[in-house]
């Protein structure tokens, strides 16, 4: 398993991982998002954590169809599934290793992106938070999804609208959270519901995404 | 005689021909009846006018768009349990009934709040959850859509419908808190004091057992089709393999 | 997937001798698409032996050693062979070109629990590659490199399809080498689909004879005709 987390990390992380991209989209839109709505500090401020959030579930979306279609096209999925790994811990480990090199990046980086939207100063500890807590479960959806389309041509657009509708909840109680934090309220509630789908999502998505990897290899 | 043997598709396209008719046939009359019924033997509402006749088309369009999607729940489950054919071409039959019901759910939703609420569209939890299973019914039929082997496509539909209804529950719930909403209560309850006045009850339930009727017309006869579709895909198949038998014989 | 013991006649004499088969397969069919492609297929092997599969393209070698394989259900039959004992083998290998040669094997190594053996290096011919990414392999090399994981599994059954795809004559020959002496020669097994002679002394079995006829049932459309 470990051996699985180390070679997607330096496979992410060597020429043409694509590694950084998805932290280069989110910057991307969250610099276009004041251009679309004006420049106004009030407007930016009102919208920000909404902003954040969107974008960085977009960010998150964009890499998602490498989980296992590099895997799957070289022929290293049905050797692993023929390996004594269980596929279902498999799963778990691509989503982690999803998570590290784009939720943890888009985590970290987000604080900064705040600025730029002129983020109200108490909802950047709720924005850490419910990155750090929320990314997670968009990584492990997201595999479940590519799990779906693996064998699919053009299955990335395919994967979106599979993908996107889960991510509602999460997205919702991200954002309301860190809107809460912005107005000074406690958004301990919310935070704690998402981190609610985040751990039910990783105790239980492994076995729907590794039932779908084995009727995708068949 | 057990339930299971519909499950083979010539025993269910013989015992559903003869009742797909009379399903039509019944749910046509109840919907018009009802609608008669509601249309012109009915009082106006006294805050509401006579825009309260929608209900008529859309509690019952938007109690079928989540019956719908519970019965491709159910069939789902009992394709990957029991690996039913018929069962997985139910659920695939039953999805684009479901996709109408919901639009026709959000559409006569719209034309009802213009009046009531002075605009087409609210974010409102109930409207917002229905946009959401329309999402939802959009990716299923698109998976089908996409995967070219049958069983493959119901295994992978089969597990999507499975998880897509523990998240449209987290939605619904994740929607509430979010915003509370204008829609008002549920037009039918148990509690009786939340229910519409019953001059307006009793063509909503004729109206409602109308639509099951529809519902369960349109998708015996898909699944017919379906059916039909998968043996013409057998067959040619069969006579694809005998093809090159002969060629290498 | 257990253990089960069987009697087995010996071609030499009529006397039964109890042994146990690493592999034995009995009357398995095996579909492709949902449509049935092979059936009652049947066949053992004991340590040191190997089965070389042949038949036309599209005749189902691929489809038996995936079923064999655990990969897809097979419609009929069973396959007998100790839990997780087999490794799979397709010209898709799973080798990343990001990887050096070295890395690509230590992370098969890894999943399998084995560490790298030196002479594998050596008798793969890729002594010279270890240092090299994969991505600037050329194909024969790339396959060399593919076939030598088979060398880091530890699994006493391999399944095989068609492993010398792209490989020059010298390479073949290390291939054959390895499977004699570093597998089979230690008591392992090997089912392998091949078009070229890979020079081991091992049966050949041809599927022609075991295509499924049209009317063969068990496919997924099996309720629809």
């Amino acid at each position: 398993m470990t051996a699985l987390l180390l070679r997607d990390l330096r496979l992410a992380v060597r020429a043409g991982g694509g590694f950084g991209l998805g932290l280069a989209f989110f910057l991307i839109v969250i610099v276009l998002v004041p251009f679309g709505v004006g420049p106004g500090a009030q407007t930016l401020t009102l919208i920000a954590p909404g902003i954040l959030w969107v974008a960085a579930l977009l960010a998150a979306l964009l890499s998602l169809d490498r989980i296992f279609a590099l895997d799957w096209e070289d022929g290293a999925l049905a050797l692993i599934a023929t390996s004594p790994l269980p596929l279902e811990g498999v799963a778990l480990v691509k989503a982690v290793a999803h998570w590290i090199t784009t939720g943890l990046p888009l985590t970290l980086a987000a604080p900064v992106l705040g600025f730029l939207l002129n983020l109200a100063p108490p909802a950047y500890p709720w924005l850490l938070a419910t990155l750090a807590l929320g990314t997670p479960a968009l990584s492990m959806i997201g595999t479940f999804g590519a799990a779906l389309t693996v064998g699919l041509r053009r299955g990335g657009l395919l994967m979106s609208l599979l993908v996107l509708p889960l991510y509602v909840p999460t997205l919702i109680y991200g954002a309301e959270a860190v809107r809460r934090g912005a107005e000074g309220q406690g958004a301990g509630t919310p935070l704690m519901l998402m981190g609610g789908i985040t751990f039910g999502a990783l105790a239980l998505l492994p076995f729907a995404t590794a039932a779908a990897l084995r009727v995708n290899l068949r | 005689m057990s339930i299971w043997e519909y499950a083979n598709p010539k025993k269910f396209i013989a015992t559903t021909t003869p009742l797909i008719p009379w399903a039509f046939g019944l749910a046509g009359a109840a919907i018009v009846g009802a609608l008669i019924w509601g249309f012109f033997f009915t009082p106006d509402d006294y805050r509401q006018g006579s825009t309260v006749k929608i209900i008529y088309l859309h509690v019952p369009s938007a109690m079928m768009a989540i019956n719908a999607w519970v019965m491709m729940l159910v069939a789902s489950l009992i394709w990957l349990i029991r690996r039913h054919h018929v069962s997985a071409l139910a659920a695939r039959a039953a999805a684009p009934v479901g996709i109408t019901m919901t639009l026709m759910a959000l559409v006569t939703g719209a034309i009802w709040g213009q009046p009531m609420w002075g605009t087409f569209w609210a974010w409102d939890p109930r409207l917002t959850s229905f946009l959401i299973l329309f999402l939802f019914y959009l990716g299923y039929v698109a998976l089908w859509e996409a995967i070219e082997d049958p069983d493959t496509a119901a295994d992978l539909t089969s597990v999507l419908c499975i998880v897509g209804s523990v998240f449209a529950v987290l939605s619904r719930y994740a929607v509430l808190f979010w915003n509370q909403g204008l829609h008002q209560g549920a037009s039918l309850s148990l509690d009786a004091e939340e229910n519409v006045a019953d001059v307006f009850y009793f063509p909503l339930l004729l109206s409602i057992a109308g639509f099951v009727l529809l519902f369960i017309a349109l998708v015996l006869y898909r699944t017919q089709t379906e059916i039909r579709v998968r043996r013409m895909r057998a067959l040619l198949a069969r006579s694809r393999r005998a093809g090159t038998r002969e060629a290498r014989a | 997937m257990g253990w089960k013991p069987t009697l087995r006649p010996l071609p030499s004499g009529p006397a039964l001798v109890y042994s146990r088969p690493m592999l034995e397969v009995r009357d398995l069919s095996v579909a492709r698409g949902g449509v049935p492609i092979l059936q009652g297929v049947s066949f053992s092997l004991g340590p040191g032996e190997a089965l070389v599969l042949r038949g036309p393209n599209g005749i189902g070698k691929t489809t038996l050693l995936r079923a064999l394989a655990g990969l897809q259900p097979p419609i009929s039959g069973e396959t007998l062979m100790e839990e997780g004992a087999g490794a799979y083998a397709s010209h898709a290998d799973g080798i990343k070109a990001q990887l050096t040669v070295e890395e690509n094997l230590a992370f098969w190594a890894r999943v399998h629990g084995q560490e790298v053996p030196e002479d594998l290096y050596e008798a793969f011919d890729l002594t010279a590659l270890r240092t090299r990414h994969a991505g600037t392999l050329s194909a024969g090399q790339k396959r060399r490199t593919g076939l030598a994981r088979l060398g880091v599994t530890g699994k006493p059954v391999l399944f095989l399809d068609e492993p010398t795809v792209s490989l020059d004559r010298f390479s073949v020959t290390l291939f054959a080498d390895f499977l004699r002496d570093r597998h089979l020669a230690k008591g392992g097994a090997a089912v392998i689909a091949t078009h070229i002679d890979l020079g081991l002394e091992a049966p050949e079995m041809d599927l022609t004879p075991f295509a499924a006829s049209p009317e063969a049932s068990g496919g997924a459309d099996e309720a629809f005709l």
